[in-house]
């Protein structure tokens, strides 16, 4: 198979169990790629959620997110090659 | 044979290494802090983080939390931490930073914290140009206590203690701290920033860095204002109120640069370091003094003495009392002297409370002394009565006054001024009749006397007058005294 598609310059991961729903982020973000979820955690807040694409890896969400651990931002590096025989 | 591509990513922004892994505070808040969602100080948090990080000075560096809704950033932060007393946080960083110049202090204050009760603080430690940054959270109101008017609430703004609104007739002015600051000469570097949308976070990121960088490079005073949102007591959801830092809050305190000294200033020699401990004696000149052993050997005595000693200012009451209580801790024991006087120094009269136990003190007053040695007959008078049944009075007077006599009190009177004029100062009357008191309290070792003897009586020529004058009290105790004892 070939990867054609573009891989997205960054990726938002939620730690949905630190993220107090405040909205902050989803506010923030320039590509509008975070939402709040339907689900509550368990201390009962409706927590962001990275909609899947889009990232630019630019930490704006980031910085603005007063809970020290919700987000972490990845940013792309590069690409394997990996020879599949 | 084929190949296939991946991406691999990286983590470019994650929970900064300055914060604990664990937050020990409370169990169900173990990853998370105790901030309202939305809060300003947890966005302000993230910014001292970065930096600490950024600059790799977590090792050395130490924060000195506030009262407010801070009071708990010692939990989040893995420096070293000192939480402060209301408003004084500028104080115990001056000290931090002058007994440990190479470590870097930042003291973290809300509104309420620094611009009321902690004004004097700030000042002068801006003032004195301290080499400490100051992160200065105003978010216009006290958050942690439920809403009350701050010297920075908005003129129109509601709370608590201003319900129809902060009124310049009731309350004054909103207080511009980085305005005022900026009228002093010392500050190295003045800045106001806001939360209030992406762009002002960006740049108060970069404040927040750069006040640190100022210390690290030892170049003076900083201190960042960063206009922070408070959702809960502004009754706002915390976008609203992260844009009304910007709309609102942000026109009665404009953002920008209050004082940049930062290409000018040359680094700071930091202050000495305070020197140690073991030094102190030498600093002092009393390098030459009989160490002291205190409670390292404790004896066995059986003592519980209540003693008081009153007569005028200058007779040497309080040093009698001294004297029995230091002897008494270099014998071991607990003790306790508590001086009571007026405003007058020599004259006036002046007492002392003074116990001598070999268990703990409970109460370090004196109101039924197993001893009385009243100097003077007004001391008498007003004492003699307090005096346990069974107790002693020594009275430094010709005759005992007949209206005072108890039954069932001993009384020991005699002359004791005269007594150490005799042998070659009057002022030792007090040390002839603590020889006297020695009698009484017999098991109080001589040697833990003598000790405190030259701890505390500075010449030479007294510890030896007030020695020949201790054992003339205890030879006249004897003389007279020996059918009671
Ligand atoms: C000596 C003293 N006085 C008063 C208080 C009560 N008190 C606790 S927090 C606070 C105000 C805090 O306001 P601020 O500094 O603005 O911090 P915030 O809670 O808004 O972050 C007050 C008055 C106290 N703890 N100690
Ligand atoms: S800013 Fe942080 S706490 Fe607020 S919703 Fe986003 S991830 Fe959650
Ligand atoms: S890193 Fe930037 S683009 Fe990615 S989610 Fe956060 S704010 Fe949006
Ligand atoms: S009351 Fe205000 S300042 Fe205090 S934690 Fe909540 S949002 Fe923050």
């Amino acid at each position: 198979m070939t990867t054609e598609q573009k891989n997205d310059r960054g990726k938002l991961v939620v730690n949905d169990s630190e993220c107090k729903g405040c909205g902050l982020c989803v506010e923030a973000c320039p590509v509008k790629c975070i939402g709040i979820s339907d689900q509550l955690n368990h201390f009962g807040y409706k927590t962001a959620q990275y909609e899947g694409a889009r990232c630019t890896g630019c930490g704006i969400c980031f910085m603005v997110c007063p809970e020290p651990g919700a987000l972490t931002v990845w940013r792309l590096v590069t690409h394997h090659e990996v020879v599949v025989a | 044979m084929s190949s296939v591509s991946f991406p691999e990513y990286e983590v470019a922004f994650g929970r900064p290494d300055s914060y604990y892994e664990k937050y020990e505070r409370k169990n169900e808040l173990s990853h998370a802090t105790h901030y309202c969602p939305g809060c300003g100080h947890g966005t302000a948090h993230k910014m001292l983080a970065e930096a600490i990080d950024g600059l790799a000075i977590k090792d050395r560096t130490v924060l000195i939390s506030p009262v407010g809704c801070s009071v708990f950033a010692y939990y989040y932060f893995d420096v070293g931490n000192v939480q402060a007393a209301h408003g004084r946080a500028p104080a115990v960083a001056t000290a931090m930073k002058r007994s440990h110049p190479g470590s870097i202090v930042i003291s973290y204050q809300g509104d309420g914290d620094l611009a009321a009760i902690g004004m004097a603080e700030i000042i002068h430690a801006a003032n004195r140009g301290e080499s400490i940054t100051v992160i200065f959270i105003n978010n216009g109101i006290y958050s942690m206590t439920g809403g009350q008017v701050a010297p920075t609430t908005l003129i129109g703004m509601k709370s608590m203690t201003t319900p129809h609104g902060r009124s310049v007739e009731n309350e004054g002015y909103p207080l511009h701290i980085c305005e005022l600051l900026a009228t002093l000469e010392a500050p190295v570097y003045i800045e106001r920033v806001g939360l209030g949308d992406n762009k002002q976070i960006a740049q108060a990121t970069k404040a927040v860095r750069k006040a640190i960088d100022n210390q690290v490079k030892g170049l003076g005073f900083s201190i960042v204002e960063i206009l922070s949102p408070c959702p809960t007591i502004w009754k706002m959801n915390a976008v609203d109120s992260q844009h009304w830092v910007r709309d609102v809050m942000e026109k009665t305190f404009p953002l920008g640069v209050f004082c940049d000294k930062t290409k000018e200033a040359q680094p700071h020699a930091p202050h000495p370091a305070a020197p140690a401990l073991t030094e102190l004696p030498k600093i002092l000149g009393i390098e030459d003094e009989p160490e002291l052993e205190h409670a390292t050997k404790p004896r066995k005595i059986d003592i519980d003495l209540h003693v008081r000693v009153a007569g005028f200012g200058g007779q040497g009451v309080l040093l009698l009392g001294e004297i029995l209580a230091q002897a008494g801790l270099d014998a071991g024991l607990h003790v306790s002297w508590l001086p009571s006087y007026g405003p007058e120094m020599r004259s006036g009269t002046s007492n002392c409370h003074v116990r001598v136990s070999s268990e703990s003190i409970d109460s370090p007053l004196v109101t039924l002394p197993d001893v009385l040695v009243a100097m003077n007959e007004p001391s008498l008078r007003k004492f003699d009565d307090s005096v346990r049944p069974g107790g002693w009075v020594l009275y430094n007077g010709d005759e005992f006054p007949a209206d005072c006599y108890r039954p069932d009190v001993k009384v020991l009177a005699l002359p004791f001024t005269k007594v150490a004029h005799e042998i070659g100062d009057a002022r030792a009357a007090n040390m002839v009749m603590l020889g006297a008191l020695l009698e009484i309290a017999e098991d109080l070792p001589q040697d833990a006397i003598d000790q405190a003897l030259r701890q505390l009586v500075k010449t030479p020529k007294w510890v030896e007058l007030d020695t020949r004058a201790l054992l003339r009290g205890r030879e006249l105790f004897r003389e007279k005294c020996a059918v009671e004892v």
